[in-house]
């Protein structure tokens, strides 16, 4: 079931032992590199799978026990007219769901697109100079309140669920592109060094080495932007951008705590799941061998 | 070919081979420094040896290395590459043909073991079947069995494996020339040492142009087929032979560089076969008569007698005590020999089983056993006299010649 590592170097030391070389003095240690060897247990594909991910399994677990909870509390919960208006599945909460989903998801795109190839940029040595000054810029863009975004974005863009994606991927800019500066920056100049001196061109090097290494720390930033995001995607129906955040208003204004409850629940069960899907993606594009 | 700029004590060796890579008044000036990292530098680098860069911490030895395959791009100078200028050419294209192995090795962590072997023949358009075929090969060479290795990932390698394979990727696109900056230095000094000598039965077989950097002058004397002894701003101190340069340091840089026991160092060059054995030891045999014996022992002037066996084994050292007590048999008189070397064994062995025998010489003896002759610690002193002797006579050849050069009006060789 398991294969531990064999001694590697039993053929090395025994060809050192038949070179004819009065030099060699290291024969009386032939086991010698078996004390730092690392013992790698290969566990069969599926088992290794649930063992390593186990984390991955707990998401989805609150999710559906918390859909589940909120399904039959809706359905054993009295109804006034004005609640079964706001809860119809079909008319608000399904779509509402869907341009909530579909903000985030141009939102964060736009971020990717953006944020990504800036961060490639400031990080050559020809633009490192200007890295400084464009991350203070986009630190101070975070600092602003979303809201305060939405309503500067809204006075310049006017309403629509598109005013919401602008703002929202700007204010995701900055955890995307500093991570991928930082992904990028943490590759080990000795490995950038080597390939380079095999002549390897710079965007080989950049291809090939600098970004499969900086896709953890790179992907960790999107996944921190897809959760701000998908959680600001709740405010975009102040400006006219529908989302989940409109049943929580309709509750509010309401002041029916079964609707309110309801988009609470339902903004929060979304955000959850959008992060376990970017946690895979996380686990699936993240190079082996790390 | 000799050259102004190098110092006139820094010596070239003589009978000059082709040189792989020539540098030819190379220098690196780092914008916004007035002082030189590398000035000025002459070096050439012949081809199938390896030539050691050693100096102090801060020397440029490793600029020098970076300077050959533009991974520093020179200000000023030539370097020839096989008789190619490859100043100005493509420095990507010039690496493919230059092995590089760093100390830190550099491995692609997120790249299988044989993936990290392929980086040169997959740049040089390799088809996959010879690529296969090269990285097996590749690991065997460095002995790692391909099949345990081949999807492996750089993590799972001990600090040895990893630069075993780092050697391995080096010589991919089996490069005529490989540059290797301090390799084994953050190695263990056991695995450092067999890695060594590995590399050096692999150097036997493959003949490369190796250029190594490093700052430990005993590694530089193991590895080196020419040792260059580099000062401040990488200038040539001492260009030779580990064997010359340990019997003749030029000057007090190099001495002090190579430090004590350089003297000692160099008994390792020199074998027992090749001496003049002492021939004034009186030897019996074990069946000689005792007036026989005393009579050979008086005509002596040593205070030592050999003893052997009807097999010509030595056996026994007796002195007149032991030849003036009839009790004891010859074979069973005196000291035991323990001392005894092979022919084919270094001066430094024979030194160290002198100094651990109780009779101060040793038994030189062929595989069979049987003496060979003595070897005493005067023969020793001749020998480090003669290597002195000859090293410094060369260097005062060489110094005619120079002299004679500059007189002609040829000095500066071109």
């Amino acid at each position: 079931m398991s294969t531990p590592v064999q001694d590697t170097d039993a053929l090395g030391s025994e060809a050192a032992m038949n070179l004819d070389d009065v030099r060699a003095v290291n024969d009386a240690y032939p086991d010698h590199e078996l004390s730092d060897e690392l013992s790698t247990y290969r566990l069969p594909p599926g088992f290794r799978l649930i063992k390593t991910n186990i984390g991955l399994f707990i998401t989805p677990l609150i999710v559906l026990i918390g859909g589940a909870a909120l399904y039959f509390y809706v359905q054993s919960a009295d109804k006034i007219f004005q609640d079964e208006r706001a809860l119809d599945w079909n008319r608000n909460l399904k779509p509402q769901l869907e341009q909530h989903l579909s903000i985030t998801m141009w939102a964060t795109l736009f971020t990717i697109v953006m944020a990504v190839p800036l961060g490639v940029l400031l990080t050559r040595p020809r633009y490192k100079r200007a890295g400084a000054p464009i991350l203070a810029v986009a630190t101070s863009g975070q600092a602003i309140p979303a809201f305060g975004l939405l309503v500067l974005a809204f006075a310049w863009l006017g309403r629509g669920p598109w005013t919401t994606i602008w703002a929202l991927s700007l204010f995701t800019l900055l955890p995307v592109l500093r991570n991928t500066m930082v992904g990028l920056e943490q590759v080990d100049r000795s490995v950038i060094e080597a390939g380079r001196g095999m002549g390897l061109t710079k965007r080989q090097a950049l291809r090939h080495i600098e970004l499969p290494l900086a896709v953890p720390v790179i992907l960790a930033g999107v996944r921190t932007a897809l959760v701000i995001t998908v959680g600001m995607a709740a405010l975009a129906f102040l400006i006219g951008g529908g989302g989940l955040g409109e049943t929580i208003s309709a509750g509010l204004k309401l002041s029916r705590d079964l609707v309110l409850i309801t988009g609470a629940v339902m903004t929060a069960l979304v955000a959850l799941t959008v992060d376990w899907i970017a946690a895979l993606i996380e686990k699936t594009l993240r190079p082996s061998g790390l | 070919m000799t050259d102004l700029a190098t110092p006139p004590n820094a010596g070239t060796p003589d009978a000059e081979p082709k040189a792989m890579i020539q540098l030819q008044g190379v220098g690196k000036t780092y914008p916004g420094s007035t002082v030189p990292a590398v000035a000025d530098l002459d070096l050439h680098i012949p081809v199938g040896e390896i030539l050691v860069l050693v100096g102090p911490s801060g020397c440029g030895k490793s600029t020098t290395l970076r300077l050959i395959n533009r991974m520093i791009e020179p200000t000023s100078g030539r370097i020839i590459f096989d008789g190619e200028d490859v100043t100005t050419v493509n420095p990507d294209m010039l690496r493919r043909r230059i092995g590089y192995v760093i100390q830190q090795i550099g491995l692609f962590p997120h790249q299988t073991i044989a993936q990290n072997i392929a980086t040169v023949p997959k740049l040089l358009g390799w088809d996959k079947k010879r690529i296969a075929a090269r990285v097996d090969e590749l690991l065997e060479m460095t002995g790692l069995d391909p099949n345990q290795f081949r999807d492996r990932y750089p993590k799972e390698l001990s600090g040895g494996q990893a630069q075993r394979v780092g050697v391995a990727r080096a010589l991919g696109g089996d490069p005529e020339v490989l540059l290797m900056d301090e390799p084994f230095g953050a190695i263990d000094p056991i695995t450092r040492d067999r890695l060594q000598n590995e590399f050096l039965r692999l150097q036997g077989d493959l003949k490369k142009t190796i250029v190594f950097v490093t700052h430990d002058i005993d590694e530089a004397i193991k590895m080196g087929d020419r040792i260059a002894i580099l000062g401040e701003q990488s200038v040539i101190r001492q260009f030779d032979t580990p064997e010359r340069i340990l019997a003749y340091p030029v000057d007090d840089f190099v001495a002090d560089f190579i430090g004590a026991g350089s003297t000692l160092k160099g008994l390792n060059f020199e074998r027992v076969r090749d001496l003049q054995l002492a021939d004034d030891w009186p030897i019996i045999s074990v069946d000689t008569s005792r007036e026989d014996a005393q009579r050979l022992y008086d005509a002596s002037p040593e205070k030592w007698m050999l003893v052997l066996d009807s097999e010509q084994r030595p056996i026994r050292w007796v002195n007149d005590h032991h030849l003036a007590d009839p009790g004891t048999p010859l074979d069973r008189a005196g000291a035991v020999v323990n001392a005894k070397v092979m022919p084919n064994a270094t001066l430094h062995d024979a030194l160290e089983e002198m100094l651990l025998s109780n009779a101060g010489q040793a038994v030189v003896v062929d595989e069979k056993g049987r003496c060979q002759g003595i070897l005493d610690i005067e023969r020793l002193a001749d020998v480090l006299k003669r290597l002195r002797s000859q090293a410094k006579k060369h260097y005062e050849a060489l110094a005619v010649q120079e002299a004679a050069d500059l007189a002609n009006g040829s000095g500066a060789g071109h």
